[in-house]
């Protein structure tokens, strides 16, 4: 970090750059946008889980008053647009392809989940097009759905192509090895365990407006994308809607992700089409009944599994036999989820030698099911952390001590787990320290006492997780499926007057890139920090990029901007070198400096920068200008890791289960803004103690969903969830040049866990899933 | 279907305005007088995002009929600033990163300032009970919470130098 930029640069809790916008009503979403002449698109969409589509009748409704048009997914198959994809492709152990169901993006022949789209009602006013799609008579012949994840395999098959709904049978590990584990333990702990459904639940939803230009035949499309230059690329390359330099996708202020505004989605499809189609400008804004019904779900996992040890407690095996629903179609990332980005961390901080996995990825007559903040990995967190919990409780060992037995040591990195990854470094026993430390794990006996003693039960609950993020090296994500590389673009774009604009291909919906990103330029640059603006979310004004998950934005976005700023100060150098008449290995740079080693001779940034574009005295062999671009493709992923403890008292008269204390201490490498990174873990662990406690999505045997609101599907509020107390540790991530691992997930990773843990060591017995509910907990507690 | 004409007045501002009997006062804020900062975030009054104040009492505007403005003081996220001059509560929720992606900040902002209004020196318990009506899905609320505090003591500060001045 050079002196000048100590309040500002890498390591500053910086304030917001984006913030004031936000305070004062002025953030520009999707939705907040207007078009000349624009008109409102409602969707038609199936009110059965399973039907086959008869007769769609829309003279009536073409009748109303200001409707446009009813397209329907017969109109969008004869326009000859494509299917979406799923962007990664999985093979089954016997090393077939995964089978991917044709998923067109408006439904023409059949609809397979509650509120698939089918048709568009394009009017005048959203409240017409409403009255207009009510109006719509479709002959619909239902047929029996398939909801029950437990027995699809042996339902009939929703897909002709896909026989027993298995999509894949993936596995991972060496079994033979893993069964010999098993055969020589001391012991053998067994636990079903079900991964709850959950919902997005993005407070801002999902919206599009796009427009057609006749002259230019460009479409733009403003839409509440994290990615909006692979969502051009899907919708160009696979969708056919439109070439790529023909369409513009703007991803403007969004409110919130969380993975699930990462996927190319019938929605947005449909609008860009239908506006070239009517040639008028279309806007749609999803209500938030659309949201619960058609934004792609998460989690939803059932699982066996089973951890050998020996007689000292020491893991010797573990064996995970894993069935995940995918809904009806397979998402963008899905097929990925629950295998590449699940099974691989099933080593978590141990040195388990030998693992297996399988995983059934089967289709159910739902809504598709992807990537949810920490995607994999808080499933993975959960087996193995809810597994050694119980192995702990089973043998008789304190649970900090058996971790403690098996955690990988400091000096073992990197570290070859026997799912194929290769941790880079760690210090999980610091982690854990800390966390003890602020949890005053040795003042727990005398908590427990007194709530005993005023009639409540508490309990504590650890999670030691790891996660695999900075998505991702492009040869290996490419070898084992991917679509796409996985590199992220930047561009350091120096201004004749010494500013700086910074292009990334990372979208920022709530992260804060634009201070983060803006820390980084700064502090490499030596430029103020308010001289640097940093652009996203459009294709139209930065070059490329893969978006914004799986906690990838710092460690791989982040690197791309530090690698074109230091190639502008290579550049720098050179024009430094020629006007101070120096040999150019002789020029240093510092603090916004160039400088002439052992001299006096220096020139500023700013001179330097507009020599660059007003080349009155400079190098003949050297282009003017001053922006470097870089495409940065991570050697690793990068592991985050710490540990979380949850404390909880319940109340057995009321089952009300109350978090009292809840820490996290993670290892991020290095922070760039320790204020933006409190805040992702908060709203992280925010979310974690809504899934373990309040949040479930529930279809009905008919695959109606029945929590489709916010009166159905609990949101943790303000007064359900406690302060929390959270530190971090440092071990710099080895590969990328800032050290830097990611932190968007890792609150979600570890804290259903940590609570499932404590409201079990509570209670007293495994017998209770998430949500772990104030009624499930009443009725253990009363011995129901 | 004819418009209903409706006097009303605005942050401050009188404003006149036509809108159907069915459209909500957040349709109106919105899509005719252009002031966007509101956010329809579920429609049904469950996540505060349209959170505004009629005649000071704070409302889901999703949940208001537009012609129910008539006659009334409507204040909007827009109005919670004096010009430049941002209010205590804008302030500390900078300071205290009381917001990620900022779409459920100005319900939180709203709801909050009539939070203040009646009772500027409100316990933890206080202000988490009385934002339990405004769903945030990025900060946790952990720092919402400290962000109002913080606004709090800052509110009572200026109360008091303004006491002072009186006398």
């Amino acid at each position: 970090m050079n002196d000048r930029n100590t309040d500002t640069g890498i390591g500053a809790a910086v304030l917001r750059k984006e913030d004031r916008r936000f305070i004062t009503g002025f953030g520009r979403y999707t939705d907040d946008i207007n078009e000349v002449g624009q008109c409102h698109a409602v969707f038609l969409r199936s009110p059965y889980a399973r039907a086959d589509i008869g007769e769609i009748d829309v003279s009536a409704p073409l009748e109303m008053d200001g409707v446009i048009a009813i397209l329907t997914g017969r109109d969008m198959a004869a326009d000859g647009l494509g299917d979406l994809p799923c962007g990664w492709s999985v093979k089954s152990k016997d090393g077939s392809d995964m089978i991917s169901a044709p998923h067109p993006p408006l439904a023409s022949e059949r609809v397979n989940y509650v509120g698939e789209p089918y048709g568009v009602v394009l009017a005048e006013t959203r409240q017409a097009a409403r009255d207009a799609a009510e109006a719509v008579a479709t002959d619909f012949g239902e047929l029996e759905a398939v909801v029950v994840l437990k027995t699809a395999t042996s339902s009939e098959a929703i897909h002709e192509a896909v026989p027993q709904n298995r999509c894949y049978l993936w596995e991972l590990g060496d079994e033979q090895a893993t069964d010999a584990a098993f055969q020589n333990a001391a012991h053998v702990v067994t636990l079903e365990l079900t991964n709850n459904r959950i919902i997005p639940n993005a407070i801002e939803p999902r919206a599009a407006l796009a427009t057609h230009n006749p002259a230019s035949d460009e479409i733009t499309l403003y839409t509440t994308s994290q990615n909006p230059h692979l969502a051009r690329l899907i919708l160009s390359a696979f969708v056919g809607l439109s070439p790529e330099h023909k369409l513009r996708l703007i991803a403007p202020d969004v409110g919130g992700g969380f993975g699930s505004k990462i996927f190319v989605y019938p929605e947005e499809t449909t609008v860009a089409w239908a506006a070239r189609r009517i040639a008028r400008p279309v806007k749609w804004a999803a209500d938030r009944s659309e949201s619960f019904l058609t934004d792609a779900h998460g989690r939803d996992h059932l699982s066996r599994v089973e951890l050998a040890l020996d007689a000292d407690g020491q893991f010797l095996g573990l064996r995970v036999r894993t069935t995940a629903n995918l809904g009806a179609y397979l998402s963008l990332f899905a097929a990925s989820v629950p295998t590449y980005l699940y099974g691989t961390l099933l080593a978590g901080q141990y040195r388990t030698p030998a693992i297996h996995v399988e995983v059934e990825g089967v289709y159910t007559n739902t809504v598709p099911v992807d990537a949810v903040r920490g995607a994999g990995r808080p499933e993975a967190t959960y087996v193995v952390e809810r597994i050694v919990e119980v192995a702990a409780r089973q043998l008789g060992i304190d649970p900090v001590e058996l971790r403690r037995r098996n955690m990988i040591q400091p000096d073992q990195f990197p570290y070859q787990t026997p799912v194929a990854l290769v941790y880079d470094t760690g210090n999980y026993q610091a982690s854990l320290d800390r966390a003890l430390d602020a949890i005053d794990y040795g003042g727990f006996p005398a908590r427990r006492a007194a709530s005993e003693a005023a009639g409540k039960k508490r309990g504590l609950g650890f999670a030691c997780y790891i996660e695999a993020c900075g998505l991702a090296p492009s040869q290996l994500a490419i070898s084992l499926g991917a679509g796409v590389g996985l590199y992220e673009s930047g561009e350091v774009r120096v201004n004749p007057t010494g500013s700086v604009t910074v292009f990334t291909g990372s979208h920022s919906h709530g992260q804060g890139h634009e201070t983060t990103f803006a820390q980084i330029v700064s502090d490499r640059l030596g430029v103020p920090f308010d001289d640097v603006e940093v652009v996203h979310g459009d294709t139209g004004r930065v070059e490329f990029g893969l978006g914004t998950y799986g906690s990838r934005s710092v460690a791989v976005g982040g690197s791309a901007l530090v690698v074109a700023a230091d190639k502008v100060i290579a550049k720098g150098k050179l024009i430094a070198a020629h006007m101070l008449k120096a040999d150019p290995a002789a020029i240093d740079f510092e603090s916004g400096e160039f400088s002439v080693r052992d001299s006096n001779q220096s020139l500023s940034f700013g001179e330097v920068a507009f020599a660059a574009y007003v080349p009155a005295d400079y190098p003949e062999d050297l282009e003017p200008g001053l922006s470097e671009k870089a495409f940065y493709d991570p050697e690793n992923f990068t592991f985050p890791a710490g540990t979380h403890i949850a404390e909880v008292e319940i109340d057995p008269q009321t089952g009300v289960t109350e978090v009292v204390a809840f820490v996290a201490v993670d290892d991020f490498g290095e922070v760039i803004n320790p204020m933006i990174v409190e805040g992702q873990v908060h709203g992280g662990i925010a979310q974690g103690i809504g899934q373990a406690l309040l949040e479930h999505g529930v279809y009905d045997d008919q695959g109606q969903l029945i929590t489709g609101s916010y009166m159905d599907y609990c949101m943790p509020r303000a007064d359900d969830l406690p302060d929390f107390d959270v530190d971090t540790t440092i071990t710099p991530c080895t590969h990328n040049p800032l050290g830097v691992k990611g932190c968007g997930e890792a609150g979600a990773i570890g804290s259903p866990a940590a609570v499932m843990n404590a409201i079990t060591d509570a209670l007293g017995t495994e017998e209770i899933t998430m949500p772990a509910t104030s009624e499930k907990v009443w009725r253990i507690c009363r011995g129901d | 279907m004819s418009g209903i004409h409706v006097s009303t007045t605005i942050n401050g501002d009188p404003v006149e305005f036509v809108c159907q009997p069915g459209e909500t006062l957040l349709d109106v804020l919105r899509d005719r007088l252009r002031l966007t900062g509101s956010k329809d975030g579920c429609g049904t009054g469950d996540c505060g995002a349209c959170s505004v104040t009629v005649d000071g009492r704070l409302v889901c505007s999703c949940l208001v009929l537009g012609a129910e403005a008539e006659g009334r003081e409507v204040t909007t996220i827009e109005g919670l600033a004096d010009g430049e001059n941002l209010h205590p509560l804008q302030s500390k929720f900078i300071e205290h990163a009381a917001l990620q992606c900022g779409i459920c900040t100005p319900g939180f902002l709203v709801a909050a300032k009539a939070l203040l209004d009646r009772n500027s020196n409100p316990t933890e318990e206080e202000i988490r009970f009385a934002l339990a009506g405004n769903l945030c899905r990025c900060t946790g609320y952990d720092k919402i919470v400290r962000a109002v505090s913080a606004a709090a003591t800052e509110v009572r500060k200026q109360e008091g130098r303004k006491q002072r001045r009186s006398f």
